[in-house]
């Protein structure tokens, strides 16, 4: 099964991360993309259906922290490499829904 | 044509932790903006999450709570969306493999009918920031205090039918939950929101319909509203031959009305993959049944035991079982007075009328449990009447001090002395003749009612002290 991938496709994923993509490099990103996803599939032609899903190759498991406050405010410090700040909130352009 | 709701409800419940799900931030509600961000709530790079092992337990318990599969091994997800809120660009959440499986748990409706809803799925994720869309100079201000919190997000199966049925259906939740201590409930606060699913079939079929969600439904009022609401909406295109589209809706409870939030073509296009940054979750049996021998009586095993060892019916059991508070008051009550039945119908109708009236919760009562089953008791051993008991009650309310220092203060003892009835009673009798004459004269049906005059008047002479029980007996024996 050879996953294509049409131009269109990869205008919508570029809207949904935010991604600007101009109309010289689209084409350019289809087949590139497409190339990997050839990549992908050649992966999917093998046998896995015993093979349990490794997560970590030494099998390890999440490590949980106590549920304990070891943060302190440092908000003015975080504040000061912000573009721009207003009483206490970080602005951004306006989001309108 | 006649239509059936189909409703399933999405919670995100805040759970109880003192620090984020992923950071050692605080949690605490209200503080000022962005003190409570650390560089993970913040997205700054290179930082990584730890996971939270109360939020786990927190789970774990609400898990067992309705009697759900708990997964020895589950993962979190990524989900993808752009806003500013949420600085990485994903909230890390449990997508494919949630902690908590299918279960289910009973709701008791107000006629005393009760029906099981069941639960798809309960997962952990964190929270995102808030967006303040007042005037900045054309910019939106972002507080990331929230980021990060801990939550749990309840997935309903859409077995739920009308607006009376959701509403009941998230009491039983908020009231679980509060049981198990995993969230403060606190509504207000947004420690409960509320996602509805909702679509209309024709009543019979038994396909689904194309469903609306409504977001962020924060209050029982603004449910039951904005299902009202939604039914007419999606009823109204139906009846029209129109198509209902697949959209989420925001409900406006000052207009009373829905509307369409985000554009539907780019909206659920989540890109949902494992959350590389954070092992899968692995618990064993161990830490479930540790946490299993944790779980207090829950409030349907309570309700039914109050229906069995106190002779309760459902509706009482439930109102005295919906907090653990208000349960506790009511067992302390009903055992310092040895009356079950007198304490539920204090505790309800005085108690519970009174708070209401205060604006106030079974926490901050004024009288303790102890002191309300003494005042009950001294109705039971005809201390004082039923009557008296209520103006005791108001003078506890206001902390003048316990029943038997207000009885004895104000002089209210139930007179049960024979002779000093009797003598009252002879007096009714002699200052009104003429009516004495009348009950003679009357037959059994009208003396019933003339009977109610002579206790009127002994009552009114003994300042309501006299014993009514003694005084009924006293005028029938004297009255042939």
């Amino acid at each position: 099964m050879i996953m294509a991938i049409e131009q269109g496709e990869i205008e919508k994923v570029a809207e949904l991360s935010r991604i600007r993509i101009s109309d010289e490099e689209i084409g350019q990103v289809t087949e590139r993309i497409a190339e990997i996803l050839q990549m992908v599939d050649q992966l999917q032609a093998v046998d896995t259906h015993d093979v349990e899903p490794m997560a970590n190759p030494l099998d390890a498991t999440q490590r949980l922290r106590p549920d304990e406050v070891t943060q302190s405010n440092r908000r003015d410090a975080f504040q000061a490499i912000a573009p721009a700040v207003e009483n206490g909130l970080y602005l951004v352009p306006k989001v309108i829904e | 044509m006649r239509w059936e709701t189909v409703i399933g409800l999405e919670v995100h419940l805040q759970l109880a932790t003192e620090s984020k799900i992923f950071s050692g931030s605080p949690t605490t509600f209200g503080a000022e903006p962005n003190t409570q961000a650390s560089a993970v709530d913040l997205a700054m790079p290179g930082m990584l999450p730890v996971l939270n092992e109360q939020a786990v337990h927190y789970a774990v318990k609400f898990g067992l709570g309705i009697g759900a599969q708990i997964s020895k091994r589950s993962i979190f997800d990524r989900k993808n969306y752009f806003y500013p809120d949420l600085p990485k660009g994903y909230q890390i959440s449990q997508f494919e493999a949630p902690i908590v499986g299918k279960g289910s748990f009973e709701i008791l409706m107000e006629d005393g009918s009760s029906r099981t809803i069941g639960i798809t799925r309960a997962h952990l994720e964190e929270d995102a920031g808030k967006s303040l869309h007042e005037d900045f100079n054309n910019h939106t201000g972002i507080d990331l205090n929230r980021a990060g919190t801990p939550l749990l997000e309840i997935v309903s199966e859409p077995d739920i039918r009308n607006a009376a049925e959701a509403v009941a259906y998230l009491k039983a939740l908020h009231s679980l939950v509060t049981y198990l201590g995993i969230s403060d409930g606190n509504m207000a606060e947004g420690s409960m929101r509320c996602d509805v699913n909702i679509s209309l079939r024709p009543l019979g079929s038994m396909t689904l319909g194309t469903r609306a969600e409504i977001k962020n439904v924060n209050s029982f009022r603004f449910v039951e509203k904005a299902i009202h609401h939604e039914f007419q909406r999606q009823a109204d295109i139906l009846e029209e031959g129109g198509k209902i589209t697949q959209e989420t809706r925001l409900y406006d409870a000052d207009r009373d009305e829905t509307r369409s939030m985000r554009s539907k073509e780019v909206a659920n296009d989540y890109r949902y993959f494992p959350e590389p940054d954070l092992l899968p979750i692995v618990i064993d049996d161990i830490y479930i049944e540790s946490i299993r021998e944790s779980l207090p009586e829950l409030p349907a095993d309570k309700r039914s035991r109050f229906t069995a060892q106190y002779g309760l019916g459902p509706y009482d059991a439930n109102v005295l079982s919906d907090s653990r508070p208000l349960a506790d008051y009511f067992e302390t009550v009903a055992g310092e007075c040895g009356d079950a039945k007198i304490a539920a119908n204090w505790v309800q109708v005085e108690l519970l009328g009174q708070l209401n009236r205060a604006g106030s919760t079974i926490e901050k009562c004024p009288v303790s449990a102890t002191a309300l089953g003494q005042l009950i008791s001294r109705i039971l051993d005809n201390t004082i009447s039923g009557k008296m008991a209520k103006q005791v009650f108001e003078s506890m309310w206001k902390g003048e001090g316990d029943a038997d220092e207000i009885i004895e203060a104000r002089g209210l003892l139930q007179v049960s002395d024979t002779g000093a009835i009797d003598a009252i009673v002879n007096d009714v009798l002699s200052a009104n003749a003429a009516q004495v004459q009348q009950y003679l004269d009357a037959d059994e049906a009208k003396r019933k009612k003339l009977i109610g005059f002579f206790v009127g008047q002994v009552m009114k002479l003994s300042k309501g002290q006299a014993n009514p029980q003694m005084v009924n007996e006293l005028l029938a024996k004297k009255l042939t």
